[in-house]
C-alpha cells in the first residue's frame, strides 16, 4: 500500500529531474553558441566573396567558398601605404615572441629557483617588488621606455621590442617558477649540497629535470601574452617592425579603398591562429597558467 | 683518543632570536648520539649546523679533529638522511646513490662497485633502475640510507628518518639502523622527537628544550636520573609520576608525606636521601609502584591507595589514582586484582625515586 | 675567491633582474610621476610646476568621459563576468557528460588577442552588414542595433566584447574553486537532507571567498588596462564617447604630443590600480610568510 502511495510522487520527481536536466543542457548549449558565434562568423565571412557579404546575412554559411580573402590577407592586403599582406608582420611577431619567451622563461626559472630555495635576507623583498611589477598599468612606463629605447638606439626595432617584453615578462615568469619551486622540499637542496653539488649543478641536475610542467605553463603564458600584445607593439615599433596585432588593426582601420570585410576576418584569424593552436594543443597548461597568474598572484 | 665530533660554545641566532644557546657536545668514534626534544627545541637546527647547512653564530665545531666551523657541507666528510628522504625525483635509485660520487668525479668503475656493495648491504639490488616515485615508504628510506652509506663518511647524520613510516615499519627500521650501527661501528648523530627511538638507539642522548641542552647522558642515566622536571616528564612512556610532597628529615631517614583528597596523607620513609628541602616534587616511574607481592625491593614502602581507573594493556595493567593533586599511574602485573573504586595496597620503590626542587625543577638527589 | 662566488652566486643571479625591476618599474614610475608635475608638452621638461597637469586633466571633458566610462565599463564588466562565470561554473559542475568540450569552448576567447576580439565584434555589431542587417533580412524591418555608432551606447559594445572574452576564464576559476571544496562537507550536508541549492548558497559559495577576491582583482586589473579592445572595436569613438583612461593616455602621448597630460593620466591609472592591488598583494604575501 505504501508503495503505491509513494510511486506517483516518485514518478513526478523523476520527470521533473529529466526536465531540469534538459533545461540545464539547453542553457549550456545557448552559451556554447554565444562563445562560438564570433569565431563562426569570422570563419564564414572570410570564406565569402565581398558580393555575398553585401547581402548582409551574418550567420549564413558561404554559398560559394573562396580562399581569395585569405590569399589577399596573407600577401597583398594594405596596411597604411604598404600592400604586402600580413606575412611580414606575422614573421615580425615570431621574431619578437620566440626570443622574448625563451629569455624571460630562463631568467624567471633562475630567479624562482633562488627566491624559493636559496633564501637570503631581502629575497622576499625582491619577490614582493617583482610581483608588484606584474600589476602596474604599463601606461605608466610607456613614456620613459620610449625615451630609453631611443637613447639605447633600439627604438622601433625588433630587439627593442624583445627587450621590453623580457623586462615586463620577468615578474610573471619569476612568480610561476617561484611558486612551483617553493613546493619542492628544501631538503632536496640540502641533500644535494651534502652530495657536493653547487648552486648551478643543483639547478641543472635536480630542479630543471623536475620543471617540465612549469616550463610548459610559462612558455605558453609568455607566448600568449607577447603574441597578443598590442600596447608595446603599437608604441615601440615602426612601419617595418610592427607585430601582427598592430598590422591587423591597421588593415581593419585603413580607410582607403573598398572595405574588404572578408580580408579583415581572414587577417584576424591568421593573427589568432598561433595562440588558438597552442590553446587547443595544450589547453590544460594554458588554464593552469591563467589560474596560477591570478589565484596565486 | 680524539673525539669524532666536538662542539664548543655553539650559539645560533636568527636575527635577534636565539635558537641555540651555548651548546657543548662531543662524541667518540662509534658513538650513536641522539638529539631528542619536543618540536621547536632546536634539535634539527643543531643537526643542520653540524652538517654545515646553517651557519653558526658563534662557537666552534670539529669533526674528526678538524675545525669545520666554516667549511661547506660537501667538505665535512658527512652523510645525511632526511625526514622526507629527499631523493632526487627524476633520477633512478642507482643515480640517486651515485650522484654524490659523480659530482666528485669518482670514476665509473668505482661508482659501480660501491653501488653494488651498498645495494647488497641494504637489499635494494632489485630497485636500482626504479625512480623514487615508484617506491614504497620503506624502500625510499632504504635508498636514502644507501645514499648515505655509499659515502663512507666520518659521521652520519639522521634527521627524524623514521617519522614518515607507519608504526610497524618504524620499529623494523629502527632495529635495522641499530644493527647497521653495530656492524659498521660508525659514528652517528640522530634527531628524533620520539623518546622511545632515543632510548633504543642511543649510546648517548642529548635532551633539548628551547635551544638549551637539558641533559647529556647514557639512556640509563637519562631514564633513571633525569636532571630536571622537563627531562623526567619527557623521557619515558607513560611519563614519570611527578608528585608534590613534603619532606622532613629525622633520625631514621626522610619522612615523605603526600597529600590525598579523601584520606590521610601517604607517609613513606626514605632512608637514603637526607637533607631535602621542606617542599619537594617526588618523581616515581610507573613501574616503581607495584603490588607488594611482585616487588621485593628492600627500599619498598607500602601504602593503600584508592584506584580510579584500570587500563589493561596486555603485558601490563596501568592503574590511575589521585595523589598530591596529580594523576599518578602505576604499572601493575597483567593479572592484578585492582578494581576501580577499590583500595589497593601498593609498594613504592624509594630506591629509585628522584627528587626535584619545585621552584627550579632541578634534581636534588 | 671561489668560496666567495659560491656564497654570493644566488644574489648575483638575482641582481640583474633586481636592477631591471628597480629601473624599469620603480624608476620609470618615478620618472612619469616627475614629468606629471611639469609643463611638458611635446618634449619632457624637468622643472616642477606643481599639479598643473592634474588641474588640466580634471578640467578636461574628454578625461571626464574616460573616467566615467571606466567606472561604467568596469562595474558592468566585473559584475556580469562574475555572475555569468559563477552560474556557468555551477551548471557545469552538475556531472555534465561533455564538460571537457564545453569548458574548452567557453574559455577559448581568452587565448585571443583583444585586437582580434575587437575586430570580430566590430564586424558583428556593424549596423550596415552585421546583426542589424541580418535580423532585418529575416523580416524584422524595424530592428535597430546601432550601439557601435551611437555615442551613448558605444561603451556597452566594449562591455559585451570584454565579457565574451573573459567570462569563460572566470568560469574556469570558479569551477576550480567548486572542485576544491572539501567533499566531506558536501556529503555531510546531503546526509543532513539539505537541498542542493542551499548547499551551494550556504556552504560552497561562502567558502570560495578568496576566489571571488582574485577574480575581482584580475578583472578590475583587466578593466583598467583595457586599451586594445577599445582601439580595435570603437577607436574610442564616436568622437571620444568610448574613451577609457588607457586610450586617453595613449592619445596624449603619441598622437597629441602632450606628454604632461599623458604622464598625469598614467599616474591616475596607476593610483587606481594601486588602491585595488596593493592591499591584496600585501595580504597575500603576509599569509605566505606565516
Amino acid at each position: 500500500m505504501t508503495d503505491l502511495a509513494i510511486s506517483p510522487a516518485r514518478n513526478q520527481n523523476r520527470t521533473s529531474k529529466i526536465v531540469l536536466r534538459w533545461i540545464l543542457y539547453l542553457i549550456l548549449g545557448i552559451f556554447v553558441i554565444f562563445y562560438l558565434m564570433p569565431l563562426f562568423v569570422m570563419v564564414s565571412t572570410s570564406l565569402k566573396s565581398l558580393e555575398e557579404i553585401r547581402t548582409g546575412d551574418l550567420v549564413s554559411l558561404p554559398r560559394e567558398v573562396t580562399f581569395d580573402a585569405w590569399i589577399t590577407a596573407w600577401s597583398s592586403a594594405c596596411t597604411g601605404i604598404r600592400c604586402e599582406g600580413v606575412r611580414p608582420f606575422f614573421w615580425n611577431s615570431v621574431m619578437i615572441a620566440v626570443p622574448a619567451v625563451l629569455i624571460s622563461t630562463l631568467i624567471g626559472a633562475l630567479n624562482g629557483y633562488v627566491v624559493a630555495q636559496w633564501r637570503f635576507r631581502g629575497a622576499n623583498l625582491f619577490f614582493a617588488a617583482m610581483l608588484f611589477g606584474c600589476f602596474i598599468p604599463f601606461q605608466v612606463v610607456l613614456l620613459p621606455m620610449a625615451r630609453l629605447l631611443g637613447l639605447m638606439g633600439i627604438a622601433g626595432t625588433i630587439p627593442g621590442l624583445i627587450f621590453v617584453h623580457v623586462i615586463y615578462g620577468l615578474g610573471f615568469t619569476t612568480l610561476f617558477f617561484r611558486n612551483y619551486y617553493v613546493s619542492i622540499p628544501s631538503e632536496l637542496t640540502k641533500a644535494a649540497k651534502i652530495d657536493g653539488a653547487g648552486f648551478l649543478r643543483i639547478f641543472w641536475s635536480i630542479f630543471l629535470p623536475l620543471s617540465l610542467p612549469i616550463i610548459v605553463v610559462t612558455v605558453i603564458w609568455q607566448f600568449t601574452q607577447i603574441w597578443n600584445d598590442f600596447l608595446f607593439g603599437v608604441s615601440f615599433s615602426q612601419a617595418g617592425t610592427q607585430p601582427i596585432t598592430v598590422a591587423l588593426n591597421n588593415i581593419v582601420n585603413s580607410t582607403t579603398g573598398v572595405k574588404e570585410y572578408n580580408v579583415d576576418m581572414a587577417t584576424a584569424i591568421i593573427a589568432a591562429l598561433p595562440t588558438l593552436l597552442v590553446y587547443v594543443i595544450a589547453g590544460k597548461y594554458f588554464i593552469r597558467g591563467l589560474t596560477a597568474g591570478s589565484v596565486k598572484g | 683518543m680524539a673525539s669524532i665530533l666536538d662542539i664548543k660554545n655553539l650559539y645560533k641566532n636568527y636575527g635577534a632570536q636565539e635558537i641555540l644557546k651555548d651548546i657543548n657536545v662531543s662524541i667518540e668514534q662509534g658513538d650513536f648520539l641522539v638529539l631528542v626534544g619536543p618540536s621547536g627545541c632546536g634539535k634539527s637546527t643543531l643537526l643542520n649546523c653540524i652538517a654545515g647547512l646553517e651557519p653558526i653564530t658563534s662557537g666552534t665545531l670539529h669533526i674528526g679533529g678538524q675545525n669545520m666551523t666554516d667549511v661547506s657541507p660537501k667538505d665535512r666528510d658527512i652523510a645525511m638522511v632526511f625526514q622526507s628522504y629527499a631523493l632526487y625525483p627524476t633520477m633512478t635509485v642507482a643515480k640517486n646513490i651515485t650522484f654524490g660520487m659523480k659530482v666528485r668525479g669518482v670514476d665509473q668503475a668505482t661508482q659501480a662497485l660501491k653501488l653494488q656493495e651498498v645495494a647488497k648491504q641494504l637489499q635494494i639490488e632489485a630497485l636500482l633502475s626504479r625512480r623514487p616515485g615508484q617506491l614504497s615508504g620503506g624502500q625510499r628510506q632504504r635508498v636514502a640510507m644507501g645514499r648515505a652509506l655509499v659515502r663512507d663518511p666520518k659521521l652520519f647524520l639522521f634527521d627524524e628518518p623514521l617519522s614518515n613510516l607507519d608504526a610497524k615499519l618504524r620499529v623494523e627500521m629502527r632495529t635495522e639502523i641499530k644493527e647497521l650501527h653495530q656492524r659498521l661501528g660508525a659514528s652517528m648523530v640522530y634527531v628524533t622527537h620520539d623518546q622511545i627511538e632515543a632510548m633504543t638507539l642511543a649510546t648517548k642522548i642529548v635532551v633539548m628544550k628551547g635551544g638549551v641542552i637539558q641533559q647529556i647522558g647514557t639512556p640509563a642515566e637519562i631514564y633513571n636520573r633525569p636532571a630536571n622536571l622537563f627531562v623526567a616528564d619527557f623521557m619515558g612512556n607513560p611519563a614519570m609520576n611527578l608528585i608534590p610532597a613534603r619532606a622532613r628529615t629525622n633520625g631514621t631517614g626522610t619522612r615523605i608525606e603526600i597529600d590525598r583528597k579523601d584520606a590521610a596523607p601517604i607517609v613513606l620513609t626514605d632512608e637514603k636521601n637526607r637533607d631535602l628541602p621542606k617542599d619537594v616534587i617526588i618523581g616515581v616511574r610507573p613501574e616503581d609502584i607495584a603490588e607488594p607481592d611482585f616487588r621485593t625491593s628492600q627500599d619498598a614502602q607500602h601504602a593503600d591507595c584508592m584506584v580510579d581507573i584500570v587500563e589493561p594493556a596486555g603485558a601490563d595493567t596501568f592503574v590511575v589514582m589521585q595523589l598530591g593533586g596529580k594523576q599518578v599511574t602505576a604499572r601493575l602485573h597483567a593479572e592484578t586484582t585492582a578494581a576501580p573504586g577499590h583500595v589497593q595496597r601498593l609498594s613504592f620503590d624509594l630506591g629509585k625515586v628522584s627528587y626535584f626542587e619545585p621552584a627550579t625543577g632541578q634534581r636534588l638527589n | 675567491m671561489t668560496k666567495w662566488l659560491e656564497h654570493h652566486l644566488p644574489k648575483l643571479v638575482l641582481a640583474p633582474s633586481f636592477i631591471a625591476v628597480l629601473i624599469f618599474v620603480y624608476g620609470f614610475i618615478a620618472w612619469t610621476a616627475w614629468v606629471s608635475l611639469t609643463r611638458s608638452r611635446l618634449l619632457p621638461k624637468y622643472d616642477i610646476h606643481g599639479f598643473i597637469q592634474y588641474d588640466r586633466l580634471f578640467a578636461s571633458l574628454r578625461w571626464d568621459v574616460a573616467m566615467n566610462n571606466l567606472f561604467l565599463f568596469g562595474t558592468l564588466f566585473i559584475v556580469i563576468s562574475m555572475v555569468l562565470g559563477l552560474i556557468l561554473a555551477i551548471l557545469l559542475d552538475q556531472n555534465i557528460r561533455t564538460e571537457g568540450a564545453i569548458r574548452t569552448i567557453y574559455l577559448y576567447p581568452m587565448a585571443l588577442s583583444m585586437i582580434v576580439t575587437g575586430t570580430a565584434w566590430k564586424w558583428i555589431l556593424n549596423p550596415g552588414l552585421g546583426i542589424e542587417a541580418t535580423v532585418r533580412g529575416w523580416g524584422f524591418e524595424n530592428f535597430k542595433f546601432d550601439w557601435l555608432v551611437n555615442p551613448d551606447m558605444a561603451i556597452y559594445t566594449i562591455v559585451i566584447a570584454a565579457i565574451w572574452q573573459s567570462s569563460g576564464f572566470v568560469m574556469a576559476l570558479f569551477l576550480a574553486g567548486l572542485r576544491s571544496v572539501d567533499t566531506e562537507i558536501i556529503r555531510a550536508a546531503q546526509v543532513d537532507g539539505i537541498p542542493t541549492w542551499r548547499v551551494y548558497t550556504a556552504i560552497i559559495i561562502p567558502s570560495m571567498a578568496p576566489i571571488f577576491l582574485s577574480a575581482f582583482i584580475v578583472l578590475s586589473h583587466l578593466a583598467i588596462k583595457s586599451f586594445d579592445l577599445v582601439i580595435a572595436l570603437t577607436g574610442g569613438g564616436p568622437g571620444f564617447a568610448s574613451d577609457l583612461p588607457a586610450t586617453y593616455m595613449y592619445a596624449m602621448a603619441f598622437s597629441r604630443g602632450d606628454i604632461g597630460q599623458a604622464a598625469s593620466s598614467a599616474m591616475i591609472m596607476m593610483a587606481v590600480v594601486f588602491t585595488i592591488v596593493v592591499p591584496y598583494l600585501y595580504s597575500e604575501l603576509r599569509v605566505k610568510n606565516d
